[in-house]
């Protein structure tokens, strides 16, 4: 019976699934051969890239590759430290730009847009979301570096640059093509990631919290801060580090702003940078050396590993609120 | 408490008894749909008013009037009045927030903070309005509470313990401990009964006789034994063919129990429908 | 309000407190309450502002796509290849077939794996191993592109030697695959066991009744989850360029380079002439043009049936 049978169904049901035993034998065996596939894939994925990594470790070791800034082909040293940098501090600035806003936005479309207001709003997050990022990096190039360079940065330094420590942030010539313009662009991309899941979250508060604070006296905002926010909480932590591991791994309309120039970490936002994602596509063409090419795919397994601990914490979040309702109402 | 209280609130006699209500031809619509049709009754003060009625009468709609709760909901409105005291507390310059604060609803389900302990849940609603506080006072007001709530023997030990790792019964009991600590004129009460087991039904009945010394009590409920055993006052609302919820007959309990005027209120505490 | 000493007296305490008439309470409230309400209010007002702000930069890009776009469209533009620098004319039109080639050439090897693993996975697990699948899923939905992009250069294009469509179209494929399995898994689910049942009595095999029953039960949705795959496969940049490279020519031979749209948009917008910025804001627009075209398609295809839709 264990081979075949569904879990569904009566036992009579078994019965006539046994009649009729071999078709659903090879149909299950079908599709349990798809399922096993995927996981081969991630498995291959891993494995390939673990192999093709040897050399450089081989050539220099583990530590010196991943914690040291000389990125240098020329004269065989690869260090991704910068790189790495660059990437969590670009995704971070984004990070911290989208979650206000998108956790905001989020709040607002639940708990006060009106009810005609609701769909247009989700509809154009959902746009928003499936803009290809070929398509942020264009806009970013020709409309968002130059407001950065000419309006938002000289204000940034003007105001900000005296201020001891904060200061050393917008230090050197701004040029709109940096770290932080990287940043801005990608809370652009990851808001609607974001928001989205947030406001999932936010919808699974039961109405009970929330009447519960109303009676006890709490003016909106503060049914929402008192009862909503807190309920919804791991979930938003979630939401928003899955926005978090969108952002470490978006390449293309970062490498178009973030200037790929510099290996060096000075603490400035205004120094254009590399990431991950961006060292990759720039220099995978120019790879002339088996230690070069592995030093590339080593990138790239670097990043796999991060995304992957990004993405699991987040999932974890996510599941531990909204996962139990949607698993319940599974069938079967 | 003291001769100088009683003076100063000079539209209420006898202070020693929480506020009274009186409702006026109140009406409660979602969108187009009429849920309940011209009320008109009393919610006698220091006293336990039963609502009863079979299901989709729109006794919980109603009492979500009585504090003004009912508007949250997305398209619903009220119309009509309801008075606290001599105040009307749907009059246009009446702010529901503070009408809220002076009457107090515990829920069907109980429905305490999860991410709150038991602590922050009983101050839950004196954080709002009073930001200084001293911890010691603080303290008072929660075992006070607690004690109003015939709680505070069960969770003296563990206050900083989540209020959902309390079961069914010891929530909505936290939840009622919630309401009495912002000090209410009344408490409204939606069922409250009806996701627990006897034993803990019972303990929120006698609780209910106890709290009633001290604050005016508006009660829905579904079972009738609960009525008759703790109210003073019931009040049987019907929705017919219109659909909408009417009151059909508002008397003492022991009346409308032993004496019921109408026959549909008598065909309904008979068992004959419901 | 009562002050602190009163709240905490006897039980027999009056709830309201000296000097203050409970009505004027419910009135106006003391000059705390009037903070809490402008803070509510305030808050309320932000929380709109993060709204509108979302809004309105979404319709700010795609109004920027659509004012510079608009001037690189012509004829030309969508039937001639990519001109030289200097030369007048040329268009997009080996990006645009190349992007739907490769779309469907992904289609062909990711869609039936895919669709697959989502019945195995509605259908027949319930264990321990169908939660590993479905959080491979999600981790390979969760894996960067470029990472994707490396993982088929490495595998295709530096063993085979030449930048690929091929390899372009598996690498699109790996993209998909998570995306289709997981949104035609979740339109399974919805699929009403009673179905399940009342084709199970009548004798009808399980194999069969998935194909003949749950599967058509499902169509809509299943359409619906294959197109939002397909327009996030065509929107893909970084592992095109990692494995087909882009080409100026038409072509549609799978073991050569090949066109691809959003490839397109970045050899035009990295190039420092003028004209080839307009084509990449034309290219763009045709990009979200086609994205939005597919999606719309869907809508009209699956119109008037509710399970699984939105």
């Amino acid at each position: 019976m264990q081979q075949s049978a569904p879990v569904r169904g009566s036992s009579r049901i078994r019965l006539d699934v046994d009649a009729a035993g071999r078709g659903d034998r090879i149909f299950e065996g079908a599709t349990k051969a798809g399922a096993i596939a995927i996981l081969a894939l991630l498995a291959i994925i891993i494995l390939l890239l673990l192999f093709e990594s040897r050399n450089i470790f081989g050539h220099q070791g583990i530590g010196q590759f991943l914690f040291t800034t000389t990125w240098d082909p020329v004269f065989r040293e690869f260090g991704v430290f910068a790189f790495i940098y660059g990437t969590v501090i670009s995704s971070v600035i984004g990070l911290l730009l989208a979650t206000p806003v998108a956790v905001g936005a989020a709040i607002y479309i639940v708990e006060y847009a009106p009810r005609w207001l609701r769909s247009p709003v989700s509809f154009t997050v959902e746009l928003l979301a499936a803009i290809p990022s070929i398509i942020y990096g264009l806009w970013a190039v020709f409309i968002l570096g130059p407001v950065m360079r000419f309006h938002i940065e000289p204000f940034l330094q003007t105001w900000f640059g005296p201020i001891p420590i904060v200061g050393n942030l917008f230090e050197g010539t701004p040029i709109g093509r940096d770290i932080l313009t990287a940043g801005v662009i990608l809370a652009i991309m990851i808001l609607p990631t974001i928001m989205a899941i947030s406001r999932e979250v936010i919808m699974q508060v039961p109405d009970t919290q929330r009447d519960g604070m109303h009676a006890l006296g709490a003016t909106k905002w503060e049914m929402i801060q008192g009862a909503v926010i807190p309920y919804a909480r791991a979930g938003i932590a979630g939401a928003a580090i899955l926005g978090l591991a969108r952002a470490l791994g978006e390449t293309m309309a970062v490498t178009m702003v973030i200037g790929n120039a510099s290996t060096s970490i000075t603490g400035s936002l205004f120094e254009p940078g590399y990431t991950m994602a961006s060292a990759i596509a720039n220099q995978f063409r120019e790879a002339d050396s088996q230690v070069y090419l592995s030093a590339i795919i080593a990138i790239a397994l670097v990043l796999l590993v991060i995304a992957m601990i990004v993405n699991i914490l987040a999932r974890i979040l996510i599941y531990s609120l909204v996962g139990k309702q949607s698993n319940s109402s599974r069938i079967g | 408490m003291s001769q100088e209280t009683i003076e100063q609130t000079q539209t209420i006699q006898d202070d020693s008894l929480a506020a009274g209500m009186e409702v006026r031809n109140l009406s409660a619509y979602y969108g187009d749909f009429q849920a309940v049709k011209d009320i008109t009754m009393p919610i006698e003060r220091g006293k336990v008013t039963a609502l009863i009625g079979p299901s989709g009468c729109g006794k919980s709609t109603f009492i979500r009037c009585l504090n003004r709760l009912h508007e949250l909901t997305r398209g619903a409105r009220v119309s009509g009045q309801a008075f606290l005291e001599d105040q009307d507390i749907y009059a246009s310059n009446v702010d529901p927030v503070q009408v809220r604060r002076v009457i107090g609803m515990v829920f069907q389900k109980p429905n305490p903070f999860p991410m709150m302990s038991i602590y922050d849940n009983v101050i839950a609603g004196i954080k709002l309005n009073n930001a200084r506080k001293s911890r010691g006072e603080l303290d008072q007001i929660v075992e006070h509470s607690l004690r109003g709530a015939a709680l505070w023997d069960e969770v003296k030990d563990k206050l900083d313990h989540s209020g959902a790792s309390l079961s069914g019964g010891q929530q909505q009991r936290l939840c009622i401990a919630r309401t009495i600590a912002v000090e209410p004129e009344v408490i409204l009460m939606d069922e409250p009964c009806s996701a627990l087991d006897p034993i803990a039904t019972f303990k929120i009945e006698e609780l209910i006789a106890e709290l009633k010394e001290r604050y005016t009590i508006a009660l829905v409920t579904h079972n009738m034994q609960q009525a008759a055993r703790v109210s003073d006052f019931t009040a049987f609302l019907l929705s017919g063919e219109e659909r909408y919820g009417r009151l059909v007959e508002y008397g003492p309990t022991q009346q409308i129990f032993t004496n019921p005027q109408d026959e549909q209120t008598e065909a309904y505490i008979t068992g004959k429908f419901g | 309000m009562q002050s602190g000493n009163e709240t905490a007296a006897q039980l027999a305490t009056p709830k309201a407190s000296p000097g203050v008439s409970r009505h004027a309470i419910l009135l106006q409230g003391d000059s705390r309450y009037r903070f809490r309400k402008a803070f509510s209010g305030i808050m309320a007002a932000a929380v709109a502002a993060c709204t509108v702000f979302g809004v309105t930069i979404l319709w700010i890009i795609l109004g920027y796509v659509l004012v510079r776009g608009l001037p690189a469209l012509d004829l030309a533009f969508f039937t001639e290849r990519p001109m030289p620098y200097g030369e007048v004319g040329g268009g997009v039109a080996p990006a645009i077939l190349g992007s739907l080639y490769l779309i469907a050439v992904a289609c062909v090897i990711g869609l039936p794996l895919a669709v697959l693993a989502a019945i195995y996975l509605s259908e027949y697990s319930h264990g321990r191993f169908g939660d590993a699948v479905r959080f491979v899923i999600d981790l390979l939905a969760g894996l960067p592109s470029i990472v994707v992009g490396v993982f088929v250069w490495t595998l295709i294009v530096i063993n085979t030697g030449s930048f690929s469509g091929l390899a372009g179209a598996v690498a699109l494929a790996i993209i998909m695959i998570p995306i289709v399995a997981r949104t035609v898994e979740a339109i399974l689910n919805l699929v009403p066991n009673s179905m399940r049942e009342a084709s199970l009595a009548l004798g009808v095999p399980m194999w069969k009744t998935i194909l003949r029953v749950v599967l058509p039960a499902a169509k809509s949705g299943i359409i619906t989850g294959v197109v939002l795959a397909m327009a996030r496969a065509g929107g893909e940049t970084a592992p095109l360029l990692m494995t087909t490279l882009g080409n100026s020519f038409f072509n549609f031979d799978l073991m050569q380079p090949m066109a691809a749209l959003p490839v397109q948009i970045y050899n035009y917008a990295v190039a420092p002439y003028a004209d080839w910025h307009t084509k990449a804001w034309g290219s763009a627009l045709v990009l979200i043009a086609l994205i939005g075209a597919l999606s719309l398609l869907t809508r009209w295809a699956v119109r008037g049936q509710k399970l699984g839709e939105s």
